[in-house]
C-alpha cells in the first residue's frame, strides 16, 4: 500500500458509453479504514465507478488505484485485495450458505481445507449459522445479503465495495446490513458505499462525494456538507400555489440563504442563522402580506437538503421532479 | 477467532496459470454438479424428458412412420433411437445458455470477474458440467431405447465411436449456449431460444429421413449439423435409415467431425469476445 493513507485514489477517470458520458473527470479519495459514501442520482455515475474501481470495466482515461495497486495494470491484483457486493445478492440461490461460502473459498484459491474454516468462521461472524444448511434461495432478502457480505469478505480485503447494498430490502434488515458494515469496519476494512438513501450515507459514512453526470460536485463530511446549506432551514408550506411568490419574496426579505422551492408540495425553504428571529421575523412578514400558512417551522439540514441544492444548481435538471432553485442575486457558497 | 487472510500472490507461484485455470474450472464444475445433488427434481426432470420423448415418439409414430430401405414393422423404432439421441444432444445447449444468462442477470458472473480466479473457468467449468450430465443422459436413453427393443449392431468400437460424435456435437453446442447465455438478456428472454431448438431439430434426419421430405427442404435437412451426427450414429449402429444419396449423407462420420468443429471455431471466438465485452 501508498502511505499516504488513501485506499482508493481515482484522478479524471473518463468513461463513454454511445454518445454519454457516464464519467466524465471524476476524481475520488477514499481514506484508509473509512466508510465513504458515494451519493448521487440515478444515471450519475455511482455504479460505473464502482466498476471501475473493481476492474469489472476498463475506463477510457484517468488513473486509479486501489488498495495500493493500479486498476488498469495490476487488476490481478487488485482483486486479490477488494471484496465487491453488487446491487444483487450474486449468490448462488441453489446452493446452501454454507457451500456458496465454501465455493468461492476455493475459487480465492484458499484451498478445501482453509475454505471450509472460512465458510464456518464467516457464517459465525454474520449469523448465518442457523441457516447454514438451508438453500440461499429460501434465505430472506436481508440474509442473502448478508451472505453475498460475507462472499466478498472471504479474504478479509482492504477494501470492499458495496454497491446500494440496502437497496430493496426492509428496515429491518437494512438495519441489519448497517450493523454488519459498521462491525467491518471496526476491523479495518475500507468501505466505498454507494446509495440513494442520504440517510445511509448520514449514518454510515465519514465522508461523502456527491457525484452528478460523471463528475464529483462535493467532497466533505456528513456535517460539513450540511453546513454549506446553512446551519437551520426555515421551512415555509403555503396553503394555495397561488401564495407561492408573495412568501418567496418574505423569504427573501427575511433569510440570508437563497429560497428552494418545491412546487408540488408548496414549499418554500431557506437558510437562517439567527433561528429565533427568523422564525418570529417570518410569521409576521407572512401574516401582513396575507398569506394562509399551513405550516412554518425549523429544520436541522438533512443531507436530503444538500444533496437537492448541489444537484439542483449544477445540472439545472433538478434531481427530485418540481424542485425550483431560485435564481437570487445573494449567491450561496458552495 | 478470525484467521488473518491477506492475499500473497507469491503463494500462487509454484502452481502457476494453467493449474489455478484447471483448479477453478474444477470448482465451477463441481458446483454445477451439486446443483444436481441439491436438486434432485432438476436432473429428474432434464433426464425424463428425453425417456419421456422416446416412448412417445416410438410408440405414437412408431407404426405410422415409414423408413426409407426399410421394411418391418420395429424399423421406425431403430431408426428413431439415434434421433432421439442426437436431439437430446442439440437441445442441451439451452440448459447452458440459461445457466450462464441466470449468472450474469444476477450478478454471480460479476463476482466470478471481481475475484482472482482464472476467467476462462466460468465457461469451462460449465461446459465440464454439462458433459458429464451429457454422459448420464446418454446412458439413460440407451438403457431406455434398449428396453423397448433397439439394438446396435455395430461392433463395440462403432458403438464406443457413435456415443463419441454425438458427445463432440454436444462440447461444441457448450460455446453456442455460452455466446447466446452472455447476448440475451434475461433468463424470460432465454426460454424462447426454444424457437430456434426446435425448427433445428425438426428440420433434420432425427424424426425422418430428408428424402422422403419436400425437395426444397431435403438439402436444408440433410446439411444440418444435428442430421450429420444422426446418420453417422445410425450408420454406426447398424440402424436403418442412414443412407441417402447426397454427399453429405454419404459422408455423415466424417461431416459428424467436421461440423462440430467448424461450430466450436466460430462460436468460441464469439463467446470469448462477448465474455471480453462484459469490461468495455
Amino acid at each position: 500500500m501508498n502511505g499516504d493513507g488513501f485506499a482508493v485514489r481515482a484522478e479524471g477517470l473518463r468513461k463513454r458509453y454511445g454518445d454519454k458520458d457516464a464519467l466524465d473527470g471524476f476524481d475520488l479519495r477514499v481514506e484508509q479504514g473509512t466508510v465513504h459514501g458515494l451519493l448521487g442520482p440515478n444515471g450519475a455515475g455511482k455504479t460505473t465507478a464502482v466498476r471501475i474501481l473493481s476492474t469489472l470495466v476498463r475506463l477510457d482515461s484517468g488513473h486509479a488505484e486501489v488498495a495500493g495497486a493500479d486498476v488498469v495494470r495490476e487488476p490481478a491484483l487488485v482483486r486479490a485485495r477488494i471484496g465487491l457486493t453488487g446491487q444483487y445478492a450474486a449468490v448462488d440461490e441453489i446452493l446452501t450458505g454454507r457451500q456458496n461460502l465454501e465455493m468461492f473459498g476455493r475459487l480465492f484459491h484458499l484451498g478445501a481445507r482453509r475454505a471450509a474454516l472460512r465458510a464456518r468462521e464467516l457464517l459465525e461472524q454474520f449469523h448465518l449459522e442457523d441457516a447454514a444448511e438451508k438453500g440461499a434461495g429460501q434465505y430472506s432478502g436481508g440474509m442473502r445479503r448478508r451472505l453475498d457480505l460475507a462472499a466478498s469478505m472471504i479474504l478479509a480485503p482492504g477494501v470492499l465495495f458495496l454497491d446500494e447494498p440496502t437497496t430493496g430490502l426492509d428496515p429491518r434488515s437494512r438495519l441489519e446490513v448497517w450493523d454488519t458494515v459498521r462491525d467491518l469496519v471496526a476491523r479495518g476494512t475500507t468501505v466505498l458505499l454507494t446509495t440513494q438513501y442520504l440517510e445511509e450515507a448520514d449514518r454510515l459514512a465519514s465522508r461523502v462525494t456527491v457525484i452528478d453526470r460523471g463528475r464529483a460536485i462535493a467532497d466533505d463530511t456528513p456535517d460539513g456538507l450540511k453546513n454549506t446549506v446553512g446551519g437551520s432551514h426555515l421551512d415555509v408550506v403555503v396553503r394555495e400555489t397561488a401564495d407561492l411568490p408573495a412568501a418567496v419574496r418574505a423569504v427573501r426579505r427575511v433569510c440570508a440563504g437563497e429560497p428552494l422551492v418545491v412546487d408540488v408540495e408548496r414549499r418554500v425553504q431557506a437558510a437562517v442563522t439567527d433561528r429565533v428571529r427568523a422564525l418570529t421575523d417570518m410569521a409576521r412578514t407572512l401574516q401582513d402580506e396575507g398569506v394562509a400558512v399551513e405550516d412554518i417551522g425549523l429544520r436541522r439540514p438533512s443531507l436530503d437538503d444538500v444533496f437537492l441544492r448541489l444537484t439542483g444548481q449544477t445540472s439545472g435538471t433538478a434531481a427530485a421532479p418540481g424542485t425550483t432553485a431560485v435564481p437570487d442575486e445573494k449567491e450561496v457558497a458552495a | 477467532m478470525s484467521v488473518a487472510l491477506t492475499v500473497d500472490p507469491s503463494r500462487e507461484r509454484p502452481h502457476g496459470r494453467l493449474f489455478w485455470a484447471l483448479a477453478d474450472s474444477g470448482n465451477v464444475t463441481r458446483r454445477y454438479l451439486t446443483h444436481f445433488l441439491r436438486q434432485p427434481v432438476t436432473i429428474a426432470w432434464q433426464l425424463g424428458f428425453p425417456i419421456i420423448s422416446v416412448l412417445l415418439y416410438g410408440f405414437v409414430f412408431g407404426e405410422a412412420m415409414k423408413v426409407p430401405g426399410g421394411g418391418d414393422d420395429g424399423d421406425y423404432k431403430q431408426f428413431l433411437m439415434p434421433g432421439m439421441f442426437v436431439m437430446t444432444m442439440a437441445f442441451g445447449f439451452m440448459n447452458t445458455a440459461m445457466a450462464v444468462v441466470t449468472d450474469a442477470s444476477k450478478g454471480v458472473i460479476d463476482r466470478f470477474r471481481s475475484m482472482p480466479m482464472a476467467p476462462s473457468a466460468v465457461a469451462s467449468g460449465r461446459g465440464v458440467a454439462d458433459l458429464v450430465v451429457a454422459c448420464a443422459e446418454l446412458t439413460i436413453l440407451a438403457a431406455t431405447a434398449l428396453a423397448i427393443g433397439w439394438r446396435s449392431s455395430g461392433g463395440l468400437l462403432d458403438t464406443a465411436l457413435a456415443f463419441a460424435l454425438l458427445l463432440l456435437l454436444r462440447f461444441s453446442l457448450i460455446w453456442v449456449g455460452v455466446y447466446l447465455g452472455l447476448v440475451v438478456p434475461t433468463p424470460e428472454a432465454a426460454g424462447g431460444l426454444y424457437a430456434v431448438a426446435f425448427p433445428l431439430t425438426m428440420i433434420s434426419s432425427v424424426f425422418v429421413a430428408p428424402s422422403l421430405m419436400p425437395d426444397w427442404l431435403a438439402p436444408v435437412a440433410a446439411w444440418n449439423p444435428v442430421s450429420s451426427t444422426g446418420t453417422a450414429a445410425r450408420e454406426l449402429f447398424g440402424n436403418p435409415g442412414a443412407g441417402g444419396g447426397t454427399w453429405v449423407e454419404q459422408h455423415a462420420v466424417l461431416m459428424a467431425v467436421v461440423w462440430p468443429l467448424a461450430i466450436s471455431l466460430v462460436f468460441l471466438p464469439l463467446a470469448v469476445r462477448r465474455f471480453k465485452a462484459l469490461s468495455r
